[in-house]
């Protein structure tokens, strides 16, 4: 019998890692859906955003500033750093690209990602960056389950800034130039939509939740390293494609499915096939979901447009 | 090669991201092709004048999740390296010049054969690596058949020295020795009765496990869970809470501190109480900054002694220190007496040709700063030192050392004899590896416990 507690804390754990998913999937949504770009670099600036907040709380740790108010600073300056990534990356390496064939600027994503990586190689070292501590990790214990303040607070932000995006695309002027965009570009620019602002905002703001999602991997792990994007990128991307790639829904219910099916995978596979699989499996369960998924609903689950796109 | 593991990462990529591999293997062989070109090009000027420039292989992560102990084990080569050169070596009567090569093996095992091959075609005297044991044990295939002597500073899976290759030798206890001084010491010392174990799954952390889960079973301990993870994830939550359901006495993980550290926080969130243990690859100042306050009371094991207690080991802490201004990572010691053993070996067979000193590089006798080295048949580290260490105050404490008391000088003696019929090491052959456990079980069991 599987206790409830033990459940109950598989649950938890994989709603926090699925809300850091669903906050990086979100990147590669908006941009993909605007621009039918993949911006395999935006792991890179997750990264970026987390090693910056780390920067600026070792600057500020000998300052008598209260905990919060560093925080802030920290996400502050660590969103605007990875803003000015994300305007770049789209001014310097796609935007002159944007009527070249598909396969070249997702080679040149390849390449920024290599790039970005190894500059925060250079500017950060290679060893491991203690994320200082700025809440306290005593576990409450709801219904049998640990969460710590750190966790309730990265599920809750999370929620209220992907709320805050859907507000932002479905209720404001740019939102209604972000979707014209996404329709047809051609025809939206015709129609007195400024083209290059609307994408380079997509960028900007898709790297402020980047910087986001970095700052709070870097919380809850601890740790922050140059090489810690690429796989989170990769399992974002995932979350995205799960979601239908360029549904801003479809990534947060990405994220969250995938965090949840990971834990309960890792959780329960060695007991469910009676240690025929163990937890080494955790990944291709996951992958497995995917495929099941694309197989039946080759545009994600709540993808939508498939004639459109193809 | 088939021993080996297949990296965890590949099952990673999603549909769509394949299409960043061949590219980026398209990259990698332009890359390997453009240095090679280069490579051959100096090489060649080289080879005719005789005790000119020896070029020494290293190989380690200089890039990835491991790279600060790639960068360590490098340091510590180079200032082996420049230490001769400023005293000056003559070998064959011309003083020679060391000169480092140092490939970034990624720690992928794929990555580890390219750049053996790269550092045989590079004509290097000898090559000091790899890091992990995942590289080792593929890339020693390569440097067997060169004929090039590789003297590894960490690897520790044991298959590294099982496979009959004469130019393979370690300068570190391998898990086999180590398995069985965590297993008896955690049954035995922690009582921990119910035990739980995770690895990586790499080559050197599932090695480890499963020896240590031999030796705890082998002293009555029961395993309670097994779970695995990767060398580059960062979440252990979902396993971390099904060992929890099992309320184990202790957490046994096989792996690399940058995982260890992160492990260690995640665990004390979900409230467990039990203590972990980890082997050498957790036992770095680096794990102590990555788990913060929840490093404090966790066990961990290093081969050979501490660097405090050895003759010279704090100076070289100092010297070390003073040439890269950053502290020792983990293995520099390791590497730094790898590198020197080689050139004693050189100096000895008045040669840096391979074929001239390899069989002296089997009857080494020589004070390193990790301990007395000495290699048995097969190339292993005789009567290798093991060290157990626990968290206190934010640093690694020494709490006993177990094995690694003089050599026997017979066996010394059939060391240095051994090598007079061309060093041929016999396949497979278990004897003194099992002495050397033996002597490792004696010494947990003697009176200086």
């Amino acid at each position: 019998m599987i206790p409830m507690d033990t459940f109950l804390q598989q649950i938890v754990n994989g709603l926090v890692l699925g809300s850091i998913y669903a906050l990086v999937a979100l990147g590669y949504t908006m941009v993909y859906g605007i621009m039918g770009l993949i911006n395999f670099a935006h792991g890179e600036v997750v990264m970026i955003g987390a090693l910056t907040a780390v920067s600026v709380l070792q600057l500020l740790a000998g300052s008598a500033l209260p905990a919060p108010l560093q925080a802030l600073m920290a996400c502050g300056v660590a969103a605007l750093v990875c803003m000015a990534v994300g305007f770049l990356v789209e001014r310097v390496a796609y935007r002159p690209l944007r009527h070249a064939p598909r396969l070249a600027p997702l080679i040149t994503a390849i390449g920024v990602s290599i790039v970005l990586q190894h500059l925060a190689m250079l500017i950060w070292g290679r060893n491991y960056h203690t994320f200082p501590t700025l809440m306290s990790s005593t576990p409450h214990a709801i219904g049998g389950a640990g969460i710590t303040d750190l966790q309730i607070l990265i599920v809750v932000l999370a929620a209220l800034v992907m709320g805050g995006l859907m507000l932002l695309v479905n209720r404001t002027r740019l939102g209604r130039a972000m979707r014209a965009t996404s329709e047809n570009t051609a025809i939206a620019g015709l129609m007195g939509v400024d083209i290059n602002r609307i994408i380079a905002l997509t960028f900007v703001i898709g790297s402020a939740l980047g910087a986001l999602a970095g700052i709070m991997v870097g919380a809850n792990y601890g740790i922050a390293h140059y090489g810690m994007g690429s796989l989170l990128g990769l399992k974002a991307f995932t979350a995205a494609v799960l979601g239908g790639i360029g549904n801003l829904p479809g990534a947060m219910l990405g994220g969250v499915l995938l965090g949840v099916i990971e834990s309960l995978g890792a959780g329960y596979i060695g007991d469910a096939t009676g240690g025929f699989f163990g937890s080494n499996y955790q990944d291709v369960f996951a992958f497995f979901v995917l495929i099941l998924v694309l197989v039946f609903r080759p545009s994600g689950l709540m993808g939508e447009k498939v004639a459109e796109r193809a | 090669m088939t021993q080996v593991r297949p990296d965890n990462h590949s099952l990673l990529f999603t549909p769509l991201a394949h299409m960043n591999l061949p590219i980026r293997s398209l990259t990698l062989a332009v890359a390997a092709a453009l240095a090679l070109s280069a490579c051959g090009k100096k090489e060649d000027a080289q080879t005719g004048s005789a005790g000119a420039v020896v070029k020494i292989g290293q190989a380690s992560p200089l890039t990835g999740p491991q790279a600060h102990l790639g960068k360590d084990n490098e340091n510590g080569v180079r200032l082996a390296l420049e230490e001769a050169n400023a005293k000056g070596v003559e070998v064959g009567g011309a003083k020679v010049k060391f000169e480092l090569v140092s490939e970034d093996d990624q720690a992928d095992p794929k990555q580890g054969t390219l750049v053996a091959q790269k550092l045989v075609d590079g004509k290097v005297a000898g090559v000091l690596g790899h890091l992990n044991s995942g590289t080792t044990i593929p890339a020693s295939r390569i440097y067997s058949e060169a004929g090039l002597p590789q003297v590894s500073p960490s690897a520790t899976n044991p298959k590294y020295t099982q496979q009959g290759f004469k130019t393979a030798f370690r300068v570190m206890a391998n898990d086999v020795q180590q398995g069985k001084v965590l297993g008896s010491y955690a049954v035995n010392k922690l009582n921990a009765k119910a035990i739980a174990i995770i690895d990586d799954r790499s080559a050197y952390g599932q090695g480890l496990a499963d020896e240590f889960q031999k030796a705890v079973e082998a002293a009555g301990g029961r395993i309670v869970a097994r779970e695995f993870t990767n060398d580059k994830a960062t979440d252990f939550t979902a396993i971390l809470t099904k060992v929890k359901s099992k309320s184990p006495d202790l957490v046994f993980y096989g792996g690399m501190d940058s995982q260890a550290g992160p492990m260690a926080r995640q665990i004390k969130a979900l409230g467990v109480k039990a203590p972990m243990l980890f082997g050498d690859g957790g036992c770095t100042t680096e794990f102590s900054k990555l788990a913060g306050d929840a490093a404090e009371g966790n066990y961990c094991s290093l081969p050979g002694v501490p660097l405090e207690k050895m003759s010279g080991g704090t100076e070289f802490k100092a010297r070390f220190k003073a040439r890269f201004n950053v502290d020792i990572q983990l293995y520099a010691p390791y590497a730094y007496d790898a590198a020197n053993v080689m050139i004693d070996a050189m100096k000895r067979a008045n040669s840096t040709d391979p074929k001239r000193y390899l069989p002296l590089l089997g009857k080494t006798d020589f004070p390193g700063v990790t301990g007395r080295i000495v290699f048995d048949d097969k190339g292993d580290l005789m009567n290798g030192a093991i060290t157990l260490y626990q968290s206190r105050g934010g640093q690694w404490q020494p709490l006993e050392t177990v094995g690694g008391g003089d050599i026997s000088p017979a066996a010394v003696a059939a060391s240095l004899d051994k090598a007079a019929d061309g060093g041929a090491k016999p396949v497979g052959a278990q004897g003194i590896a099992m002495e050397n456990v033996k002597a490792v079980e004696q010494g947990t069991k003697g009176p200086g416990y």
